[in-house]
């Protein structure tokens, strides 16, 4: 069984969402025009991101980072070319020369950075391979999703498909309930919170707009973000008229349908 | 002489033929309809590819299979379809992500106003690019209360099965209603 395709047609974000959902573990291999580049998740976290050739060994963050000079670094490299990337770290804060937080930092901020980049990715075959893991020797981090799908949604200059994805603003929003889904641990900034506010299957999606005074690619593109990220789902605005036929249904006798079902289903079964 | 229907929709070549190929009595008629909606007050045609199959239950019923691609708006085959309608079958090639988009608009137009149960096969599963059904349930923001079924239209068991699991729903829904 695979999970792969291209991102014209399932997005870097919707990946996201789709390991994050899943709490997926394993390896999202990306191929862009010119380089590749791997995300690594455990869980549905991310722990792991690198792009290209580019050096993302603990001594190239730290040294692009600040935390470390350029003529340090060469001086490290030249004593310390054996060691993994955890036993340099744990050189570097015996020595009292970084923290664990400083290191851990640098960390988190290059593979976010990196990750960012990702976003912005429109065309290019994707794979995730399970349970494949950076070596043990390698420093993870540990970052929940639904900021990162937010943010990265956020710097998305124009979302593919945009009308596509949220076809019909006359439907509204409603919540997800779901483990870990808790709108209030996720960094909202403040039209983002707009929209948040009039939340309610009673408030179709244009209503909000309106309310808001954004037009429609605005709402449309905040809406993408906080369904990618698994906070709400959409669902008919309450009030919402049924299309006409579908009272008649309900006017079939009960009795009646419930035995020309089981009629149904014995001859399929019989088949 | 009783009829009822059951609707099979989905995205071009995801295997609405096939499905009812499998099941139906009848060799599958294809056929291109014509339909204008009176609901959309002003005349508005539009023409609609159609298969159309046909299990015989007993002397007094017979089940149609109708098959349609996915419309964006669902009115001109409800207006049609609906009568005597049973529930949907929304079909999704599971080796296509192309095809995800445009599935993903057909289950957000049923989930605010399909007005019978529907269930959502992961068809083809017998390739070996297909995603696996869960990942499709994520990928297609599909709700945990609808059905995603793993099928294979080309055979006759995966294809009852489906069918039997529709007919569950519509059982189960019958007696929520009172
Ligand atoms: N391997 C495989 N092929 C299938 C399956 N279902 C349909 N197909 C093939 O996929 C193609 C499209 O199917 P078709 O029923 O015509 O799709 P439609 O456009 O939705 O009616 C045909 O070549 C079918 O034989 C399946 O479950 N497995
Ligand atoms: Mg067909």
């Amino acid at each position: 069984m695979a999970l792969k395709g291209n991102l014209r047609d399932f997005s870097v974000v919707q990946l996201f969402n789709l390991v994050n959902l899943a709490g997926k573990t394993g390896t999202l291999t990306l191929e862009g025009p010119n380089v590749a580049a791997w995300v690594s998740f455990r869980d549905g976290k991310l722990i792991h991101a690198q792009l290209g050739n580019e050096d993302g060994t603990l001594l190239g963050v730290l040294t692009k980072a600040g935390k470390v000079r350029p003529e340090q670094s060469k001086l490290i490299k030249g004593h310390a070319s054996d060691k993994s990337d955890k036993e340099l770290g744990l050189l570097l804060i015996n020595a009292g020369y970084l923290t664990q937080q400083d290191i851990l930092a640098s960390i988190q901020h290059y593979v976010l950075d990196v990750v960012y980049r990702l976003f912005a990715w429109v065309d290019g075959f994707f794979r995730f391979d399970n349970d494949v893991l950076p070596p043990d020797d390698h420093i993870t981090v540990r970052l929940d999703l639904e900021n990162v799908i937010i943010e990265g949604s956020r710097r998305i200059e124009q979302i593919q498909s945009l009308e596509d994805e949220i076809p019909n603003l006359d439907l509204a929003l409603n919540f997800v309930e779901r483990p870990g889904a808790n709108i209030r641990d996720v960094h909202l900034n403040t039209q983002e919170w707009k929209v948040v506010s009039y939340i309610n299957p009673k408030n179709s999606i244009r209503q909000i707009a309106k309310t808001n005074k954004m037009n429609e690619t605005e709402i449309r593109t905040i809406v993408y973000g906080l369904l990618e990220a698994g906070l709400v789902e959409i669902v008919r605005a309450e009030g919402a008229p049924m299309p006409a036929q579908a009272e008649q249904f309900e006017k079939v006798n009960k009795v009646e349908r419930e035995s020309l079902v089981n009629r149904l289903i014995d001859r399929i079964r019989s088949m | 002489m009783q009829t009822v229907k059951m609707v099979v929709t989905g995205p071009f070549n995801s295997g609405k033929t096939e499905f009812i190929r499998s099941v139906s009595e009848i060799d599958v008629v294809s056929t291109e309809r014509s339909i204008s909606s009176e609901a959309e007050r002003v005349k508005e045609t539009t023409t609609v590819a159609m298969d159309f199959g046909r299990i015989t239950v007993d002397d007094e019923l017979v089940l149609y299979l109708f098959g349609t691609p996915g419309q964006k708006r669902f009115d001109f085959m409800w207006e049609i379809l609906s009568e005597g309608m049973l529930g949907f079958i929304v079909m999704v090639d599971s080796n296509r992500p192309e095809t995800f988009r445009e599935a993903r608009g057909i289950l957000q137009t049923f989930r605010a106003y399909a007005p019978t149960p529907y269930v959502v096969a992961a068809n083809k599963q017998d390739m070996e690019d297909a995603w696996e059904v869960e990942d499709l349930r994520i990928a297609l923001k599909l709700d945990s209360k609808i059905k995603m079924l793993p099928c294979i239209a080309t055979k006759k068991d995966s294809v009852k099965s489906v069918l039997l699991e529709l007919l569950y729903s519509i059982l189960e829904e019958m007696g929520e209603v009172n």
